[in-house]
């Protein structure tokens, strides 16, 4: 294709997007949409699969049954969650085996969030209700992103994912509502998640190149910034009501931005565990890592059990 | 080891309605694609009916071919019933 076709290619496709109009997998779009996407959805889904290892590892030590099917279904639904959104990268033409690869070589990123240490029962309730709740707001801004198949993953997630949340909360609920042990527990796990769960929304505006380009696209919607600062002001009256503090001395109305002013996000700690230094980077790379080694022969199995069955006829739809 | 074959899911929700498109999944044979459809597609009801097809089986038509294949219904008004002018008196038809 020459350099001028490309061009009014481009010209057309930019003005779909300002149209409003979905892209889908088939149609033209220019070679660093498809990269940004594929980055971007793949790193979304990695961090669906590596969210699942914090709270599987409560899931046998739930204090109820109530508790442990509602734990179960959150965790089996991370794991749909990242399979969805696999299948959406794939539509760009990167296949499951090297996105799997690029998870487990390092290569790709995954949500910081999920390399901080999941200590108490109490994390089960911050996590639903802060990280789940960081996630649902960046993700209901991505429903109307431009790429069709992402939009309609994200669609069928926040659909989803709003049960993660409550459940968290009410986890946070009943801790506040016990004794004095189980209050200071549930005000632990407030004070080591609340910072981590800022930094989910990512750096701040001036300092994220990809920003500009990705709002043009309509990959983003909202900015770092302004998720983060909707996520606070959401969260506040949130924790006021069961008696929680917010650990955060600078943190106070605003009545003239009509937003909560809120202290300094320690950005070091925020590189540090993005480049691999944070508490479990090691550890959830190592897990998932075992855990696609030791279920290699149950694939080829599966496969070769197929291959030697492929003349059965099956029930057929119509 | 082998990629698993990717297969195309269509679920039903209710009976009277059609199956739709929901999304795609890879399984090794196509008992292993329903059993994965049913976990991954409908873990809250969302179906009576599951069809799964191999991707492979599908033949699409290129968007470059839209405007051959679609615009020509584009000036064929008549084909519509508002295309029709009758008196207002005609109060159903």
């Amino acid at each position: 294709m020459s350099e001028m076709e490309i061009k009014s290619l481009e010209e057309r496709f930019n003005q779909r997007i300002a149209n409003d109009e979905k892209i889908e997998a088939k149609d033209w779009m220019p070679e660093k949409y498809r990269k940004t996407h594929i980055r971007q959805i793949s790193q979304h889904a990695h961090s669906e699969i590596v969210g699942m290892l914090p709270e599987g590892n409560w899931i046998t030590r739930c204090p109820t049954l109530r508790r442990k099917v509602a734990l179960l279904a959150k965790v089996q639904d991370e794991g749909g969650h990242g399979l969805y959104l696999y299948s959406a990268a794939e539509t760009l033409g990167i296949s499951r085996e090297e996105l799997i690869d690029q998870l487990l070589s390092g290569e790709a990123k995954y949500s910081s969030i999920f390399n901080y240490p999941a200590l108490t029962w109490a994390d089960m309730g911050a996590i639903g209700w802060l990280v789940d709740g960081a996630a649902i707001m960046n993700q209901v801004a991505l429903i109307n992103t431009s790429y069709g198949p992402y939009s309609r993953a994200m669609i069928r997630i926040c659909k989803e994912e709003s049960f993660h949340q409550r459940q968290g909360y009410e986890i946070m609920m009943a801790l506040m509502n016990g004794t004095q042990e189980q209050r200071d527990m549930a005000q632990d796990a407030l004070n080591r998640w609340w910072w981590p769960s800022l930094m989910m929304f990512g750096p701040r505006d001036a300092e994220s190149p990809n920003t500009e380009q990705s709002m043009r696209w309509k990959l983003k919607r909202k900015t770092n910034d302004e998720l983060r600062q909707a996520f606070v002001d959401q969260t506040v009256p949130q924790a006021e009501l069961i008696g929680l503090r917010i650990p955060d001395d600078k943190l106070k109305w605003n009545e003239e931005r009509k937003h909560y002013d809120f202290g300094d996000i320690d950005w070091e700690e925020f590189w540090q565990v993005v480049n691999g230094h944070g508490p479990c980077n090691k550890q959830r790379l190592e897990a998932r890592r075992k855990a696609h080694e030791d279920g290699a022969w149950v694939r080829d199995a599966a496969m070769a059990y197929a291959e030697k069955h492929a003349n059965k006829t099956y029930r057929q739809a119509v | 080891m082998k990629d698993w074959p990717l297969w195309e899911v269509f679920i039903r929700s209710k009976n009277g309605l059609e199956h739709r498109h929901c999304g795609s999944l890879h399984a090794t044979d196509a008992q292993m694609a329903l059993e994965n459809a049913r976990d991954v597609y409908t873990r809250r009801s969302e179906g009576v009916s599951i069809w799964v097809v191999p991707s492979a089986m599908i033949t699409a038509s290129q968007p470059e071919e839209s405007g051959e294949l679609f615009e020509p219904a584009a000036d064929k008004a008549y084909r519509h019933p508002t295309f029709y002018v009758l008196p207002d008196e005609l109060k159903h038809m």
